[in-house]
C-alpha cells in the first residue's frame, strides 16, 4: 500500500494526523509530512479512515 | 446481529459514507441507497466556495469515484423520495419524483441520513433573484446570477454559509451587503469579541455589513429590487442569498413510531429504534462526552456518524459503543481558514494561546468550569487539531493554556 497526498488539495487541517500520527504529521511550518509512505497492511483500516475523513479528498492509496 | 439487508435513506455525505463503512465492515447483504436528488452523490462545502467561484467544475464534487461506487454494489435509487415509514411493519413508502409512481419496501436495517434543508424567508416565493444555498442546483443558479453581473448582492444572515457566499462574491468583484440580526456575526456561538473579529474581516474585504438589524421585507415586482430592514433603511439589490440556518428533513417520519423532535432522536449509540439508526445533519443524540443532546451540522460529523450508525446496525446491543465525537468544522472565507472544535458557548472563558487577533492568525481556547471545551483557529489548523486532541483527553482549561505546541 502506497500513500499519495495531493498537496495542491491538502489544506493541512491535520485530520489525518489525528487518526494516524505515526503516518501523517502537520509540522510547525503548517505543511503536512507523510512520515510513512508505505505502511504495512495492518495500518490499512486507519489509512482508509484518513482517506474518508480528509475533507479535501487529498489522500489516495495505491495497491 | 445478522442483518439480511440494509436500506439507507439520503444519498449524500452521511449516507454514502455509511454504505462504504458497511462494506468495509464486511457486510455482504443487499444495500439499497435512496436519494431524492438526481445528481450522483456530491460534496456540499465547495458549493459556497470553489464551485460557486467558478474555479471548480462538477467533476470535482463527486463524493466517490464512479468505479468505487460500482464496487460498493448498491441498489442506488436516485430521484426517489421516502415519504413514510412505519416502525411496527417496517414499511418504507417511496415516490419516484420523475413519474410520481409510488413503491413500498419492507426494510430490515434502516439508516436515516436525510440531512437538512434551508430555512427560507416568508413572502419571497415567486420573486426572482432570491436564493438559498444547499444543493448543487442552488449553487448553479447563484453562480449564473453572479455571472450576469448584478449591481449588488445582498446576503441575509452572516453565519458560515452567508459569510462564505459574501467572500466568494467579493472575490468575483461584486458589490456585497450582508445583513445580520445578531449584534456581531456568529456572536451566539463565538461571543461578541470573536464575532467582532469576523465582522472586521468582512469589512476589510469591502462588505457593507449591517449588524443588529433584521430584514422586514424583500421587495420587487416579479424580480427582487430591494431589501427593507427593520431600522427603516433600504438596500437596493438584484441578487439576494438567504443563509439563515437549516431545518432537519425529518417530517416524513412523523407518525412512524420514531421520536421526531428537531431531527431524529437517537440514543447515545445513534440507535433510533431496534434496527434503525440515524446520522448526519438529521440526527440528534446525547453526546456523553459533553453531557449534551446535540444535532451537528458539520461535514466531519456526517462522515463519522455515518460510519458509526452503519456499524451500529451490525452489532449486538451489548457491543454497541456510544458516539462521543468532539465536533469539528472549518469555513473558508477570503484567505482565512476558520476552524472550530468542541462546544463553544458565548459565556465560556476565552484565551488566545497563539498568534493574535490583530494579525487575524491565532488559536483561542474556551473553558467552562476549568474544563477545556473548545478551540477556535484563524489560519491555525495544526493548533486546532492539537487542542481538539486535548479536548478528547478531557484536559483542564489551565492545562490547555499551559500546553505548548
Ligand atoms: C453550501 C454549503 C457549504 C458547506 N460548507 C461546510 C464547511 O465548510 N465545513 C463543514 O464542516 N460543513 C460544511 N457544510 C455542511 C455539510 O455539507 C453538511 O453537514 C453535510 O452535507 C451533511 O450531510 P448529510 O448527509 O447529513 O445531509 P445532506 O448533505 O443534507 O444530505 C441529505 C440528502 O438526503 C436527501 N433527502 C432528504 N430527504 C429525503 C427523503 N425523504 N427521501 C430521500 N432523500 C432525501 C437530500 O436531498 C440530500 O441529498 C456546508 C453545507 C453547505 C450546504
Ligand atoms: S486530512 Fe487531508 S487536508 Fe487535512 S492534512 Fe490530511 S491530507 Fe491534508
Amino acid at each position: 500500500m502506497k500513500i499519495v497526498v495531493d498537496f495542491d488539495l491538502c489544506e493541512s487541517n491535520a485530520i489525518c494526523m489525528q487518526i494516524a500520527p505515526d503516518i501523517f504529521e502537520v509540522r510547525d511550518d503548517d505543511f503536512l509530512y507523510v512520515l510513512d509512505e508505505e505502511p504495512g497492511e495492518e495500518d490499512r483500516a486507519r489509512v482508509d479512515e484518513c482517506v474518508q475523513r480528509c475533507p479535501k479528498q487529498a489522500i489516495s492509496v495505491q495497491g | 446481529m445478522t442483518r439480511r439487508s440494509i436500506t439507507i435513506v439520503g444519498a449524500s455525505l452521511a449516507g454514502i459514507r455509511a454504505a462504504e463503512s458497511l462494506r468495509r465492515q464486511g457486510f455482504e447483504g443487499p444495500i439499497t441507497l435512496i436519494g431524492d436528488e438526481l445528481h450522483a452523490p456530491y460534496d456540499r462545502p465547495p458549493l459556497s466556495k470553489q464551485f460557486l467561484a467558478g474555479d471548480w467544475g462538477t467533476d470535482r464534487l463527486a463524493l466517490t469515484q464512479p468505479d468505487k461506487l460500482d464496487d460498493l454494489d448498491l441498489d442506488l435509487r436516485l430521484g426517489v423520495r421516502a415519504t413514510s415509514f412505519d416502525l411496527p411493519s417496517r414499511r418504507l413508502g417511496l415516490v419516484d419524483l420523475e413519474d410520481q409512481s409510488t413503491d413500498e419496501l419492507i426494510v430490515d436495517g434502516l439508516l436515516i441520513a436525510t440531512g437538512a434543508r434551508c430555512r427560507t424567508l416568508g413572502g419571497t416565493e415567486g420573486l426572482d433573484g432570491v436564493f438559498v444555498l444547499r444543493s448543487l442546483d442552488d449553487s448553479l443558479a447563484i453562480r449564473a446570477a453572479f455571472l450576469a453581473g448584478p449591481a449588488r448582492v445582498v446576503v441575509v444572515g452572516a453565519g458560515f454559509i452567508g459569510a462564505e457566499v459574501a467572500a466568494t462574491a467579493r472575490g468575483l468583484g461584486l458589490e456585497v451587503a450582508m445583513v445580520e440580526s445578531l449584534p456581531q456575526p456568529l456572536s451566539r456561538v463565538l461571543g461578541d469579541e470573536m464575532g467582532g473579529v469576523c465582522a472586521e474581516v468582512h469589512r476589510e474585504h469591502g462588505v457593507d455589513l449591517r449588524t443588529g438589524v433584521g430584514v422586514e421585507a424583500i421587495e420587487g415586482d416579479g424580480r427582487v429590487e430591494r431589501v427593507r430592514l427593520s431600522d427603516g433603511s433600504v438596500i437596493e439589490a438584484d441578487v439576494v442569498v438567504v443563509g439563515i440556518g437549516v431545518i432537519p428533513n425529518a417530517e416524513w417520519l412523523e407518525g412512524s413510531g420514531l421520536t421526531i423532535d428537531n431531527g431524529v432522536v437517537c440514543d447515545a449509540t445513534c440507535l433510533a429504534a431496534p434496527g434503525v439508526t440515524a446520522a448526519g445533519d438529521v440526527a440528534r443524540w446525547p453526546n456523553e462526552r459533553f453531557g449534551e443532546v446535540m444535532r451537528v451540522e458539520h461535514w466531519d460529523n456526517a462522515v463519522a456518524q455515518g460510519a458509526h450508525a452503519a456499524r451500529r446496525l451490525l452489532v449486538e446491543d451489548s457491543e454497541a459503543e456510544s458516539f462521543v465525537p468532539v465536533p469539528w468544522f472549518w469555513s473558508d472565507q477570503y484567505d482565512r481558514k476558520i476552524q472550530m472544535a468542541g462546544r463553544i458557548g458565548p459565556d465560556d472563558e476565552m484565551r488566545v494561546v497563539t498568534g493574535s487577533l490583530a494579525e487575524r492568525r491565532f488559536a483561542a481556547v474556551y473553558g467552562r468550569a476549568d474544563r477545556l471545551v473548545g478551540v477556535l483557529g484563524f489560519n491555525r489548523p495544526r493548533h486546532v487539531m492539537r487542542y481538539r486532541m486535548l479536548i478528547e483527553e478531557g484536559a483542564s482549561f489551565s492545562d490547555a493554556i499551559a500546553a505548548e505546541f
